[in-house]
């Protein structure tokens, strides 16, 4: 029987956020709250691990009370409990902070019941760090394996897993011991569709809220006060023009062709090629 | 500075404060300008806006910076070190590793510092060599077979030790998937800031502070980050974003050797199994520097064939859009976009590719864009450097022709 921690987070849909060119401050409001994709396929993940090992899975977010949606709807995919973890001793904290956070609130699971897996998505769509997870296993002291495509197996007894790594060309398989965080890409799984009625019954699970007393935080380990890097200034990026749009003659497209070709030349779009 | 008058005494600000340099003195706060740096964070936390900064805390900082950094020499102290992890796999060295001593160059020079190479692995000494003719001038290396294929442990151990003992100001790496699995560990354990994915690295002039630029957001957004207190100042960098230093096979440094000081018997992973793929095959997307991208508009498998006939002519490797994943007609590895790959390379031509955000955040970085759709409404045009409105089957193997024609032969070559 596995016990596992799914860490997931709520994020804006980032591909609709962007910075008010007047203020240039960042506009959210509007802007559906989703779960992080990835963290989608470490909930996964997790039932599939519940249905091939036993044990449960709780999901664990650190975030807003309107995360508490988020868990919910984890809950529908099959996760057996939630918990959010809520502060505003939270309030500003980056990714050494949040590590912080998390990895006390999984302590705090820990006692009640021993944690044998941690499971994150490989990062998040609007920090994009990736730097959350391995900060959790660290402070914990769990084993750490990233990029996870494949949970080969998993030996209770022998208190060990093999997991298959994506890399930049090349994919490997680890044996790492319980207990291990991992963080997982898209390969290992497609979220499955919530049937209805596990949705309305996510949709009714009271997401019970832990501050940081709850779970014998430090405030000076979160928060603005926690955390090490600091926002300096935000801006939108240099927008990108378009430049001319030519027209292809119909049946001989050899003219725009070469016109094409003379342009990447003289942008040096070729150079070393 | 705290206003008497405006300060309620509600101590928030001493709370905030990571230097412990505001007291509280008879009821108010009161700032000790000699452990202030700047940071800031005092002022939002004031309730009354009691708190503002002024010049005198700036200056302060500078003075500060000035002496640690510019007479450090002269004060028989160190230089402050700018570290770059050599990655490398099984010996190989991974580019990303001489961009971002080109980088650290920069870097070093103007924190007035040495820039170093921290190379970790199991008989690599031929690499210190390359290390030196790419800018180190001091390269500290650990050689133990315990090193002999990346593990994190193993990896964070040594980190952490070379850290502890000779605390850099700066460490940077590529944000590989190695160099993102150590990073976020090692600034963990020393308890320091990361920035992920940094396009923009600098040494601010006054505060001596290396600012991290990077996009959030999936890229909509610009940041601008600092690491105020903490030492390394860590970051890490993707490939291809630096560019590649002038080699000079002349150079040469110091060798500074480090124990690992762990037994194999003591690293709890082992790696069972790790395979290469597509060696000699085509190039991950990731790496091309060009890339000829085909979407809804190529009309079926046949129209990547097109696709695959260019990319063979100008050197490039084939991507798609999420929709001809899903069509199936080409494979997920090779998708650019939110869901897929991010991509920069030099050249990027989308063929019957609209050009939805989704789309777009992968890809809208690329040196150079070149657009071909039927439709000339298509969102692609505003970001293509040049667009040709013209039907796919028609334009790319024109274009295909065009490059036989005038291109240097044995363009084949794929960087």
């Amino acid at each position: 029987m596995l016990n596992i921690v799914t860490c997931i987070k709520q994020v804006p849909d980032t591909t609709q956020v962007h910075i008010d060119p007047e203020t240039n401050t960042l506009i959210r409001e509007g802007i559906p709250a989703i779960i992080n994709p990835f963290d989608l396929h470490a909930i996964e993940a997790a039932v599939r691990l519940k249905e091939r090992y036993g044990g449960m899975c709780t999901v664990l977010s650190m975030g807003i009370p309107q995360a508490a949606e988020a868990l919910q709807k984890a809950l529908s995919f099959g996760a057996d409990r939630a918990v959010l973890l809520s502060d505003r001793a939270l309030v500003g904290s980056d990714t050494l902070a949040t590590s912080a956070a998390l990895a006390a609130a999984i302590r705090a699971l820990d006692k009640e019941r021993p944690v044998d897996l941690v499971l994150c998505g490989k990062q998040t769509i609007d920090g994009d760090t990736a730097q959350v997870g391995p900060g959790i296993a660290t402070r914990l002291g769990f084993s750490q394996v990233t990029y996870v495509g494949k949970i080969e197996s998993v030996d209770l007894e022998g208190r060990r897993l093999r997991a298959r790594r994506i890399l930049e060309g090349a994919e490997e398989v680890v044996e790492a011991p319980l207990p291990a965080l991992l963080t997982v890409v898209k390969e290992i799984g497609e979220p499955r569709y919530a049937a209805l009625p596990a949705v309305i019954k996510g949709l009714r699970t009271p997401v019970p809220v832990w501050g940081i007393a709850d779970i014998a935080l430090d405030p000076t380990e979160v928060g603005l006060a926690g955390s090490p890097t600091q926002v300096r200034r935000i801006f939108a990026p240099t927008p990108r023009e378009g430049g001319d749009v030519l027209t292809a003659d119909p049946g001989n497209p050899d003219r725009v062709a070469h016109e094409v070709l003379n342009r990447m030349l003289a942008a040096g779009a070729l150079e070393g090629q | 500075m705290i206003s008497r008058a405006a300060c309620i005494g509600c101590e928030q600000c001493v709370a905030v404060c990571p230097t412990d340099a505001i007291a509280m003195q008879e009821g108010v706060a009161v700032i000790a300008v000699e452990k202030c740096t700047g940071c800031g964070k005092c002022v939002p936390a004031c309730p009354t806006d009691a708190v503002t900064m002024t010049g005198r805390e700036e200056e302060a900082v500078s003075a500060r910076a000035e002496e640690a950094g510019a007479s450090a020499e002269a004060r028989g102290l160190a230089p402050p070190e700018v570290w770059v992890f050599i990655e490398h796999a099984d010996g190989r060295p991974a580019p990303v590793s001489w961009e971002l001593l080109g980088k650290g160059e920069d870097l070093s020079r103007d924190l007035g510092g040495r820039l170093c190479g921290v190379l970790l692995g199991h008989q690599v000494s031929d690499l210190t060599a390359e290390c030196f003719a790419y800018g180190a001038a001091r390269v500290y290396v650990i050689d133990d077979p315990v090193l002999a294929h990346y593990r994190t442990q193993a990896y964070v151990e040594g980190m952490v030790r070379l850290c502890e003992k000779h605390r850099p100001a700066i460490m940077i790496l590529g944000a590989t998937t190695l160099g993102r699995d150590l990073a976020g560990a090692v600034a963990t354990r020393l308890r320091t800031g990361l920035t992920a994915d940094c396009t923009g690295l600098s040494i601010d002039p006054e505060s001596k502070l290396l600012e991290q630029t990077r996009p959030a957001y999936g890229g909509n957004i610009m940041a601008t980050i600092l690491c105020q207190q903490r030492r390394p100042q860590m970051a890490t960098v993707r490939p291809r974003v630096m560019s590649l230093p002038a080699r000079d096979g002349t150079r040469t440094g110091e060798v500074v050797r480090a124990e690992l000081g762990l037994r194999e018997e003591e690293v709890l992973t082992r790696v069972l199994e790790h395979v290469q793929l597509g060696e000699g095959e085509e190039l991950r997307i990731e790496d091309a520097g060009i890339l000829i991208s085909g979407g809804r508009g190529c009309g079926g498998p046949e129209g990547f064939k097109l696709l695959q006939d260019l990319a063979e002519v100008i050197g490039g490797a084939v991507s798609g859009s999420r929709a001809t994943v899903d069509q199936g007609w080409i494979e997920h590895a090779r998708q650019v976009g939110q869901t897929g790959k991010t991509v920069r390379p030099k050249l990027y031509v989308a063929c019957g590719i609209s050009g939805a955000i989704q789309h777009l955040v992968g890809m809208q970085t690329a040196d150079f864009i070149v657009a071909i759709n039927r439709d000339p409404k298509a969102p692609i045009f505003g970001v293509a450097d040049i667009g040709i409105v013209g039907d796919v089957a028609e334009v790319v193997p024109a274009l295909t022709r065009a490059c036989k024609a005038r291109l240097p032969a044995g363009e084949g070559s794929q960087r």
